[in-house]
């Protein structure tokens, strides 16, 4: 048990220590969702205010309605981030040290999933506080009871980043993931504009946004924020998260692996 | 969708019990909604197009203006039952009860008279000419004055209650909306919708005293029409409900400073307090809904749908 605990520990730390020597990225994740919400949500602003729909009690201005979708973008761009960190790990050989280690590779794996899925929700705490500077508020209980969703909301996006490197063999294919898995999910999703919006315009894209995992997360994460649960996202969301990590375990499967015959 | 917290009854709870009765212009209704609860709890029907609504000092007659049946109407607010109709004169819209309980100052929009009733009597005291298309009603708290605001003719008539005669008129801006005295009636206030502006007088001299306009960040100015408002306890600060901007203005009646704007339902039209004055009540006409507004934190907390078009908004304590 004392080594599960010890391996945890490390990989945590060495996630964290790798966060902190990188302040860059800790400015750049929190800038990123604060254009959005400064910038792309003033030009929406929606003076008038927006229909009341779930969890919201009354009328609520656009900047209020982004904030839970770019907590869900802090998590997605971090569990992605993540998942380059593993193909570079892989690059330089430590992820080879890493997996040699006697310890089940899946407890391996969960570890570095949860240290990942930790610096994230350290970020989005850090993204309220400055939204909260600017008089962009949710209820006090919200900021706690967000924090088991947006443990399990990014524990499934950080497993999505570790399926993803499974398969990418080298960190130029990174750009493949920006255009075909983070800006579709996110776009394709209730982050930037409620679902029944999308389906004033299409159908189709309605649908699409409604099976999207990245959905269930943002919309999990906006109930919480207000003290509320939401058990259908919850649902779909830990549904999403075990498929994920089911078939990240198989991508990292050493019968199978990639990582084999790179080493 | 399942709660986890109990915010708002815990809100409530610390509120004192009653509830806010709301005219619904389209619906020919009047809802009632508990201020324990913020949920609406019964309704019921009234004659045509209901505006003005208010209570007598005991609670015990709720008077209705309702517009398109000519008349006033009298319910008994423990039954909802509709005891007898009062003559008000063509298209009632706004009216006040004088402090003695008795008499009733009705706006006639239609045929700019200002109609004087005896509530017990059920006759019609006087009838006083006043602008075209009168509307806001108020009356000192010493009850000498009564006050007419005309929304075509832009005044507000000062009436005398012993004489029922006018005795001042004052020009505001364009299409004058509500009127209030604050203050022990040292002024009154009143609202001007298409000119955006709100005009204090002092009532010993009928002149201004200080005006006040709004700004609505992202709304365009046309669309910032002030309309009904109400003071907080001790006359500190009044809420301004600014029509179809959406919002309601918070203003400090000492600076005749604006302070903060709170956004509720679309075209916000009248509101009333609580018994301790804790929660606002806002009637929202085009979204169909009351929005509750926490006082101390100038914030929106719930919308409550109620029928088509509310307008009216008056306070009674439960167990009255």
């Amino acid at each position: 048990m004392t080594a599960y605990l010890t391996s945890m520990r490390a990989i945590v730390l060495r996630e964290a220590l790798r966060f902190i020597h990188q302040r860059e990225r800790f400015i750049a994740a929190l800038v990123r969702p604060l254009v959005w919400l400064l910038v792309f949500a003033a030009g929406f602003r929606a003076a008038l205010g927006l229909s009341i729909i779930p969890p919201y009690q009354t009328y609520i201005t656009y900047e209020t309605y982004i904030v839970p979708g770019l907590c869900g973008m802090i998590l997605l761009f971090n569990g992605m981030q993540s998942s380059l960190s593993l193909v570079y790990d892989r690059e330089m050989g430590s992820m080879k040290l890493l997996l040699t280690s006697p310890l089940p590779r899946g407890w391996l794996l969960f570890c570095k999933l949860l240290g990942s899925t930790a610096i994230s929700i350290l970020q989005v705490y850090a993204f309220l506080a400055i939204a909260a500077v600017f008089d962009i508020r949710m209820p006090a209980w919200g900021y706690v009871t967000a924090l088991p969703a947006l443990l399990v909301a990014g524990l499934m996006l950080g497993a999505l980043g570790l399926l993803l490197s499974s398969f990418i063999k080298q960190l130029e294919n990174f750009a493949g993931v920006m255009n075909f898995v983070i800006f579709p999910m996110f776009f394709l999703s209730s982050a930037l504009y409620p679902l029944w919006k999308m389906a004033e315009s299409s159908e189709l894209l309605h649908d699409i946004c409604a099976v999207n995992p990245f959905t269930h997360a943002v919309e999990l994460i906006r109930f919480a924020l207000y003290a509320e649960l939401n058990p259908s996202a919850l649902g779909w969301t830990l549904l999403a998260a075990a498929i994920f990590a089911a078939a990240a375990l198989i991508g990292y499967d050493p019968a199978r692996t990639r990582i084999g015959r790179r080493g | 969708m399942i709660r986890l917290t109990a915010m708002f009854s815990l809100l409530a709870s610390t509120a004192m019990a009653g509830e806010i009765w709301v005219t619904n212009e389209k619906d020919d209704t009047i809802s009632v909604i508990s201020t324990e609860t913020l949920e609406v709890v019964r309704t019921y029907e009234t004659g045509e197009r209901p505006r003005g609504i208010l209570f007598n000092s005991d609670y015990s007659r709720v008077y209705i203006c309702a517009s398109d049946s000519n008349a006033v109407q009298v319910m008994d607010p423990n039954s909802g039952e509709i005891l007898h109709e009062l003559p008000s004169g063509d298209d009632p819209e706004q009216f006040v009860l004088h402090p003695d309980d008795r008499h009733l100052y009705i706006a006639n929009e239609d045929d700019a008279i200002t109609t004087v009733v005896d509530v017990e009597t059920r006759k019609v005291v006087a009838q006083i000419d006043v602008g075209v298309e009168p509307e806001g009603m108020a009356v000192s708290p010493d009850g000498k004055i009564a006050i007419t605001t005309s929304e075509t003719t832009n005044m507000a008539h000062w009436i005398d209650t012993e004489t029922q005669e006018l005795f001042a008129n004052t020009l505001v801006d364009s299409r004058p909306r509500h009127a209030e005295f604050i203050k022990d009636g040292a002024e009154m206030w009143v609202s001007s919708e298409i000119g955006g502006t709100l005009t204090v007088f002092d009532t010993a001299t009928q002149t201004e005293k200080a005006k006040m306009s709004f700004e609505v960040q992202g709304v365009h100015p046309d669309r910032v029409q002030p309309v009904g408002f109400e003071f907080t306890a001790g006359d500190t600060h009044a809420f301004v409900a600014l029509g179809p901007s959406n919002h309601v203005a918070v203003v400090n009646a000492e600076t005749y400073e604006v302070e903060d704007y709170i956004l509720v339902g679309r075209r916000v039209w009248h509101m009333d307090f609580n018994e301790d004055r804790s929660m606002l009540f806002t009637t929202n006409g085009v979204s169909g809904d009351v929005t509750v507004i926490d006082v101390e934190k100038r914030e929106a907390i719930k919308s409550i749908k109620v029928g088509r078009f509310p307008w009216g908004a008056a306070f009674r304590p439960t167990g009255s």
